[in-house]
């Protein structure tokens, strides 16, 4: 049935309007910017059109080029470790027990709490004079480590708060994904004679691959949009060795003041999560399972 | 099939072990905010410490702790309502309702939904100092709402479509209007999506700091941006800060405890069926 016009606009009328206004039209903005030379602090009037050479200037700053690889090494880091930790921990962990609402209750919690309460969380941990994980290793005759003023190890920081704060949302994908294998075809491969690591590996996994592979995605993507808790803990330091992409650009465009260069590294940024996304929809359609 | 004690006393003290990992973060917010100046730099494995309110005491009088606090509820809450009414309606309209231009709506909304935040800002600075949006909390909560739509609906979206029709048009042919059947018979069942999307809306404009950072000034600050001023580069006032974070942690922690198994189907929504 064909809804009229004035039903359809009462309906998705409002959602549209604000989501043109305040999300599509300042993405748009965002590639109309790229091709301006603006600084902070002065009227837009008095922006300059330069066509690509906001697009050169990013291309041929070098810390442009490794924040792409802080960033790309930062997602590769976490989403292998999480999905890995997840999966393992869900399949040690998925047989039924006795308050295991509570536990999920914990285990959601790293994600609700505010990134920049992580950030601080972590922070304080990772000090080198008074940090909680300085003093749990010194018990262990490990001599304390600056955690936060050495590249590797700042680097090392902002992947285990990461970490922990996105192994969990993978261990409950992957717990409600196994909870509805269909328990006759593990009965199945156990009355032919499967190992246990047989009916993991073949019948388990395989039934489960699609929720693993939309789980993947999320985890690619929200990788790459992470800023807040690495805003509080390193600051994109020492040097530029945690400084992702995200905060690069919010660097260029706040501290710097260059607007035009920042939105022109934030289309990168962009692109490399449309494409994402993209594939995202590709592996689960919404639409597709109900039109 | 019974499974051995042993094994089962495994499976505890692993649980037990991972929801203290995942706890311990956490309770160095709470410690380290309760905790006097001179523990704060020594002493991390000091857990029996006399507790002290001297941080809260100090951001309440201090800081103007209550100005950032009703701002950050003002935005919350305010943004929550809006994006609830305003998604609802649209997961309503895409799921029962057959128009042209339908499938480029729905996808363009399921792409915005994972825009990155940092790209966000530098256009949506231009265009609220064009707006004069800029440094309002109105102007926070236009962009709160507008990010958390694509997620809310898509979220109402799956709910709607488990809302059997027959169920409306039987309502409607026992003589209720469309707005009678839309709060009678409609709302009702949508009652566990709407309880999951208020609070992923709520958590989102509750938590935010780098957008709120860049859009509000002394004025309309929400408690996120005033905890980050803390951090200087002369060092980090920490009972302060932690205090802070403390203020900030509540509202989340009081929503999962109590509304964890909604929360939970939210996250899983869409990729896990059942």
């Amino acid at each position: 049935m064909r809804a009229s016009r004035w039903t359809v606009a009462g309906y998705i009328g409002p959602a549209v309007l604000v989501m043109a206004a305040a999300c599509l039209y300042p993405v748009l903005t965002a590639f109309q910017l790229a091709g301006f030379r603006w600084d902070m602090g002065t009227p837009w009037s008095s922006a300059v059109w330069v066509g690509w050479d906001n697009f050169r200037a990013a291309a041929g700053n070098p810390q442009v080029w490794q924040s792409l690889w802080v960033t790309l090494l930062f997602a590769a880091v976490c989403v292998t470790a999480e999905m890995l930790l997840g999966i393992a921990l869900a399949l040690a962990l998925e047989h039924p027990v006795r308050g295991m609402a509570v536990f999920r209750t914990i285990f959601i919690l790293p994600m609700m709490i505010a990134p920049i309460a992580v950030g601080l969380a972590w922070r304080y941990m990772f000090d080198a004079q008074f940090g909680l994980i300085n003093a749990l290793l010194g018990l262990a005759g490990i001599e304390p480590l600056t955690w936060l003023a050495d590249p590797t190890l700042a680097f090392v920081a902002i992947v285990v708060a990461d970490i922990w704060q996105w192994t969990p949302f993978v261990f409950i994908m992957m717990l409600a994904a196994l909870a509805g294998v269909d328990g006759s075809v593990l009965e199945a491969a156990r009355i032919d004679g499967a190992r246990w690591w047989q009916q993991i590996l073949l019948v388990k996994l395989p039934m489960v691959m699609h929720v693993i592979a939309i789980t993947l995605m999320m985890r690619l993507i929200d990788a790459f949009r992470v800023l807040e808790v690495i805003y509080v803990l390193t600051f994109g330091g020492p040097g530029n060795s945690t400084e992702i992409l995200a905060l690069h650009i919010y660097k260029t465009a706040f501290i710097g003041q260059q607007l035009g260069v920042a939105a022109a590294v934030s289309v990168l940024l962009l692109v490399v999560v449309a494409a994402l996304s993209w594939g995202a929809l590709r592996l689960s359609d919404p639409l597709k399972d109900s039109a | 099939m019974k499974r051995p004690l042993p094994l089962v006393l495994l499976h505890y003290a692993m649980l037990v072990l991972l929801a203290l990992l995942c706890l311990a973060p956490i309770a160095v917010i709470f410690a380290t905010s309760l905790r006097q100046q001179v523990q704060i730099f020594g002493e991390p494995l000091n857990f029996l410490f006399v507790p002290t309110l001297e941080n809260y005491r100090a951001v309440l009088q201090e800081d103007k702790l209550e100005l950032y606090l009703g701002n950050s509820l003002f935005v919350g809450i305010v943004a929550t309502l809006i994006t609830l009414v305003v998604g609802c309606m649209a997961a309503y309209g895409l799921a029962r309702l057959r128009f042209p231009g339908r499938k480029t709506i729905a996808y363009t909304t399921l792409l915005l939904r994972t825009v990155p935040l940092a790209v966000l800002a530098i256009p949506v600075f231009a265009i609220w100092n064009q707006w004069g949006l800029i440094n309002s909390l109105w102007g926070l909560v236009l962009l709160y709402v507008a990010v958390n739509l694509p997620f809310t609906i898509w979220l109402l979206y799956g709910f709607v479509l488990q809302v059997p029709a027959e169920l409306e048009e039987a309502a409607a042919i026992d003589g209720c209007g469309p707005l009678r059947v839309f709060v009678l018979v409609f709302l009702p069942l949508m009652a566990p999506g709407l309880a999951a999307a208020a609070i992923f809306t709520f958590r989102i404009a509750w938590n935010e700091f780098i957008l709120a950072l860049v859009l509000t000034d002394r004025h309309t600050r929400t408690l996120p941006v005033a905890a980050s001023l803390f951090i200087t580069d002369m060092g980090v006032d920490w009972g302060k800060v932690m205090a802070m974070g403390s203020l900030i942690a509540i509202p989340p922690l009081i929503f999962t405890f109590v509304a964890a198994r909604q929360i939970i189907g939210g996250l899983t929504a869409g990729a896990v069926k059942g």
